[in-house]
């Protein structure tokens, strides 16, 4: 946890104003302490993603919120689908397992409709 | 194979590349293989960090001088990465940036309803072009003993193909039967639909269904009903024979066990009820001349309740 300071002072060429309109934008977003925000790890981490995305990928502010969108959605996506295949190595019989992992094998190649 | 050392190969560009060159060739890689936006891909991940230490070196002049006149090789040019999106974004933390916001559950009742539906996209158009057919609605009539025993149908369908309809054991009127893969065609080798029966039952002339009791009205003689006996009863499955107990009146329900609705689908066999109906039957000289001079032992009024309610 650290503050929007230390944030800048990590990060060199990281720019005030931009952090801030991100923030405001919603698409970094750490919390608010006491009058000042506090950035976990994964708020560093967005940073330094939208960073790249701004600035080694060249993509501009307007086109900046469709794609973390996207990434948003296919996190949320991949924990979903973490978590159920958790739930069914938890939850599954060894042989359901089985019969789940040969028939999606089968479907990926085209075998089922 | 490309030297995987050789910078320039990485990147895709001419020794005499300029720095706009190689700042547009790092760009152009970067996107296609940024880890934060392909995570779980490891070759992309192996691909970018070689795309990254490229560009370390070739974008500055100093070091890709020194690198041109061979006093450097490419090793060590890999960064120490900080921390990636993707490490958090994985984990719960990362529902921080989940469109419901942190405290959103990711999984809620209904996700667990239609989580292999719409989850995961059965029943809508596939991105391969598949599409799964039309389920198809149909209604077939079928008269009272099949559907309480079971049968199997025939039904010609509008396009002239016939199926064969099962009708379990115990169908009752109004139930729709479902056979899996015989209705539309699939587009693009996409799944059939199924057909959907719903089944009619026709009336008995003398069993009425309730449940998976069977009630019936049997008529008697009066000396059955008088001096009791075995009948023949009708019952879905064939007559059997049934005791009649002396003295038993019009109205009184007989019960035959399990000779209802036969036992299916988990559910016991029901019952079948004979209700007794006395009939005088063909006019018989000596019954009426006995009648006539009979007086009974303890004189009876059947109407005796009805009495003072006119």
């Amino acid at each position: 946890m650290i503050s929007i300071e230390i944030l800048i002072a990590q990060n060199s060429g990281l720019d005030r104003q931009d952090l801030e309109r991100w923030i405001q934008n919603d698409w970094v977003r750490p919390e608010r302490q006491s009058g000042g925000f506090v950035f976990q790890d994964i708020d560093v981490a967005r940073v330094k993603l939208i960073r790249e995305l701004r600035h080694d990928l060249d993509i501009d502010e307007e086109a900046l919120p469709v794609i973390l969108s996207l990434v948003d959605q296919l996190y949320a996506l991949r924990r979903r689908f973490q978590a159920l295949g958790e739930a069914i190595t938890e939850t599954a019989p060894d042989d359901l397992q089985r019969t789940l992992a040969a028939h999606l094998v089968v479907r990926a190649r085209g075998g089922l409709h | 194979m490309a030297d995987p050392e050789d910078p320039y190969k990485t990147l895709g560009i001419a020794r005499s590349a300029t720095p706009d060159d190689i700042r547009s060739a790092y760009r152009k890689l970067a996107k296609q293989h940024h880890p934060d936006l392909n995570p779980g891909n490891a070759a992309s991940e192996e691909r970018f960090k070689k795309v990254s230490a490229a560009n370390e070196l070739l974008s500055d002049p100093e070091k890709r001088a020194r690198f041109d006149r061979g006093e450097i090789d490419a090793g060590g040019q890999e960064q120490a990465q900080g921390p990636s999106y993707r490490d958090y974004a994985d984990n719960a933390a990362g529902r921080r940036y989940s469109r419901g916001g942190p405290e959103a559950a990711e999984w809620n009742s209904e996700d667990i309803s239609d989580m292999f539906g719409s989850m995961f996209g059965a029943g809508r158009p596939r991105g391969d072009g598949r599409m799964r057919g039309q389920d198809e609605h149909y209604s077939l009539t079928t008269d009272f003993l099949d559907a309480v025993n079971g049968a199997t149908r025939r039904l010609t369908l509008p396009d002239g193909r016939t199926l064969d309809v099962k009708i379990p054991m115990g169908t009752t009127g109004g139930q729709v039967l479902r056979l899996r893969g015989q209705g539309g065609a699939g587009r693009g080798g996409g799944q059939s639909g199924d057909a959907l029966i719903s089944v009619q039952v026709t009336p008995h002339r003398h069993f009425e269904r309730s449940g998976n009791d069977i009630r019936l009205i049997l008529p008697v003689t009066i000396s059955e009903a008088v001096l009791g006996g075995p009948v023949q009863v009708p019952t879905p499955q064939g007559p059997v024979k049934m005791q009649i107990p002396p003295n038993s009146d019009s109205g009184t329900e007989l019960r035959l066990r399990g000779r209802g609705v036969p036992a299916h689908g988990g559910q016991a066999a029901g019952n079948l009820y004979a209700r007794l109906s006395i009939v005088i039957g063909t006019p018989d000289v000596a019954l009426k001349e006995f009648l006539a001079t009979w007086t009974p032992q303890l004189p009876d009024n059947p109407r005796k309740a009805m009495e003072g309610q006119e």
